[in-house]
């Protein structure tokens, strides 16, 4: 194993990402305090406890979650699409590191700036609601499981992309929509009963699902299959990413 | 001296049936430049990429120190280093971020001492903390050389390193290369510049249609395929050649008063005294006489044309 390429490529990607700490910083700082303050306080007055939990609260695991996906598919997708498009992954590609490396490095280096992000936006949160944390071990091993299975989907996006527009397709089109609708504002049992056999299909229910269960110990689906859902995301990640390699799919020609 | 770099019958072809390299051997002995001239698509880059990594061969083989690209990719991609065609850099990094993280990406520990010494070395020291954006085109040519050298290859692949940079630059790079030479790297450069192997490598490859037509040490080459002329100046301008003078097939250039023979230096006879008897039984008076030697770029120019043909 090269240790030394993986934490190459890790302080390399993290430079970046220190290089716009203001940026980095500020912005889910801001969008989170935003939707406090739209859905936590101006909305969610009107709104009765969600399930024994007041609104401002029930939505934190869900605004995270938000967060947390649309940052490590972004991060790692442009992570590696970056070198692709300014001709920098020849370096990659004649080093000697194996796919494996590649992708603890990059992955690992998204993840963590997306573990920051999610970090700072539980800070925030705390400002602003009474934060509890039923199961914090839990709680810790769903936020770092979905940033390395996101970043993971990032990575295959970025290889997968020819030009930035298709960067930003899948996150746009697929991911937010699939997050938004995924109960990260409310319960799914707040749906009608054919709405919540058909929410049952979009994935990100049981992260979320599961997420929340980490804080308040009320889940809309068994925390189980939650983490079957989430273990079964990255290994499917990960032997795509394998086959990517041994191919040299849209990598090498 | 032993061989470094091994290639058996490397064939490359692209997805859209394009052949690019078919059937290419070449052993490469340590410590030595070889230039690889050949015209726009001969493959030179295709089979650059090959060894390094880049593109993945269709059939044959290529070991470097011993070590095969595919199954020993580790040993054999840690002895190579390679400055690539393109300026492809990070442009937000600085200069010694990014020579640092390509040491970093071959599994060695930081070592700031030898990364000083690189871009000193390149007349990068001073623009070290610069972010590469800021750099100019040739400076940037030289941190993909840093870049390359970072991790102490012991072959080091330069695909077209002085294309589109200035004269002194392409100067410099040369110096470059003798040292590296010195140090004990063997060196595989491409390029359309006839001058630049002319002047600094060792043995010249001549690779056309994605085959290699010839490599043969560069001084060899040029005396075995090389012809001299000798141009005849006269004291006054003639209409044309006498008949006398016609079994030694001249021509006659300038302003009529510059008669050229061309000879093989190797011939037996050369035919040089007979000509100048005949010049002076003809009549014709000299005025001067010189000799030229016909360039690596007429030897090439002539080895491509025949490859086609």
């Amino acid at each position: 194993m090269n240790w030394g390429a993986i934490a190459a490529i890790y302080r390399f990607e993290m430079s970046r990402f220190f290089r716009t700490l203001m940026q980095s910083f500020l912005s889910p700082v801001l969008s989170t305090s935003l939707y406090f303050v739209v859905f936590g306080t101006a909305i969610g007055s009107r709104i009765d406890q969600v399930e024994g939990i007041s609104y401002g609260a029930f939505i934190v695991p869900g605004l995270i979650m938000l967060s947390v996906m649309t940052q490590a598919i972004s991060n790692a997708s442009f992570g590696i699409y970056f070198p692709k498009f300014i001709g920098t992954v020849y370096e990659l590609l004649s080093a000697p590191v194996n796919f494996l490396e590649i992708v603890l490095g990059y992955v690992g280096a998204a993840a963590s700036k997306a573990l920051f992000i999610g970090t700072v936006i539980l800070c925030t949160a705390a400002f602003f609601v009474d934060l509890r944390i039923a199961h914090p071990l839990a709680m810790v091993l769903f936020l770092v499981l979905t940033c390395l299975s996101f970043a993971l989907m990032g990575f295959i996006i970025g290889i997968w992309a020819r030009n930035f527009e298709q960067l930003q397709l899948v996150p746009l089109l697929i991911v937010t929509p699939l997050v938004f609708l995924g109960g990260s504002f409310y319960s799914i049992t707040m749906l009608p009963p054919v709405w919540q056999t058909i929410t049952l299909f979009n994935p990100v229910v049981y992260l979320i699902s599961g997420f929340r269960w980490a804080f308040f110990d009320t889940s809309d689906v068994p925390v189980g299959l939650s983490l079957l859902a989430i273990g079964g995301f990255t290994c499917l990640c990960l032997a795509v990413i394998w086959w990517i390699f041994r191919t040299g799919w849209r990598l090498r020609s | 001296m032993s061989t470094i770099l091994s290639i058996r019958d490397l064939r490359k072809r692209y997805d859209g049936g394009f052949e690019a390299l078919k059937g290419v051997s070449l052993e490469i002995e340590q410590g030595e430049i070889l230039a690889l001239l050949g015209p726009n698509g001969a493959g030179k880059t295709t089979l650059i990429s090959t060894i390094c990594g880049i593109t993945t061969p269709t059939s044959g083989s290529v070991t470097v120190g011993g070590h095969d690209i595919i199954s020993g990719f580790r040993a054999a991609r840690s002895m190579i280093g390679l400055v690539p065609q393109e300026v492809a850099l990070e442009p937000f990094e600085t200069v010694i971020r990014t020579v640092r993280f390509s040491r970093g990406l071959f599994g060695h520990p930081r070592d700031e001492a030898l990364i000083e010494r690189i871009l000193r070395r390149l007349s990068l020291w001073d623009k070290r903390n610069a972010p590469v954006k800021e750099l100019s085109g040739g400076m940037k040519r030289r941190v993909l050389i840093a870049k390359a050298l970072a991790h102490e290859p012991r072959v080091l692949f330069l695909d077209e390193p002085t294309a589109g940079v200035d004269v002194e630059l392409r100067k410099d790079m040369w110096d470059t290369v003798a040292e590296l030479k010195a140090d004990g790297v063997t060196i595989i450069l491409t390029t359309h510049y006839i001058e630049e192997a002319e002047a600094i490598a060792d043995r010249v490859g001549v690779i056309s249609g994605g085959e290699l037509l010839l490599v043969e040490d560069k001084k060899r080459l040029m005396a075995r395929m090389g012809k001299k002329r000798i141009e005849v100046l006269l004291s006054a301008p003639i209409r044309k050649i006498p008949p006398a003078l016609a079994a030694h097939d001249l021509v006659l250039t300038g302003d009529n008063d510059t008669l050229v023979y061309e000879y093989d230096t190797h011939a037996e006879r050369t035919g040089i005294t007979r000509l100048l008897n005949d010049v002076a039984a003809a009549g014709l008076v000299l005025r001067d006489v010189k000799t030229r030697e016909s360039s690596l770029e007429e030897i090439f120019v002539d080895l491509v044309s025949e490859g086609r043909s």
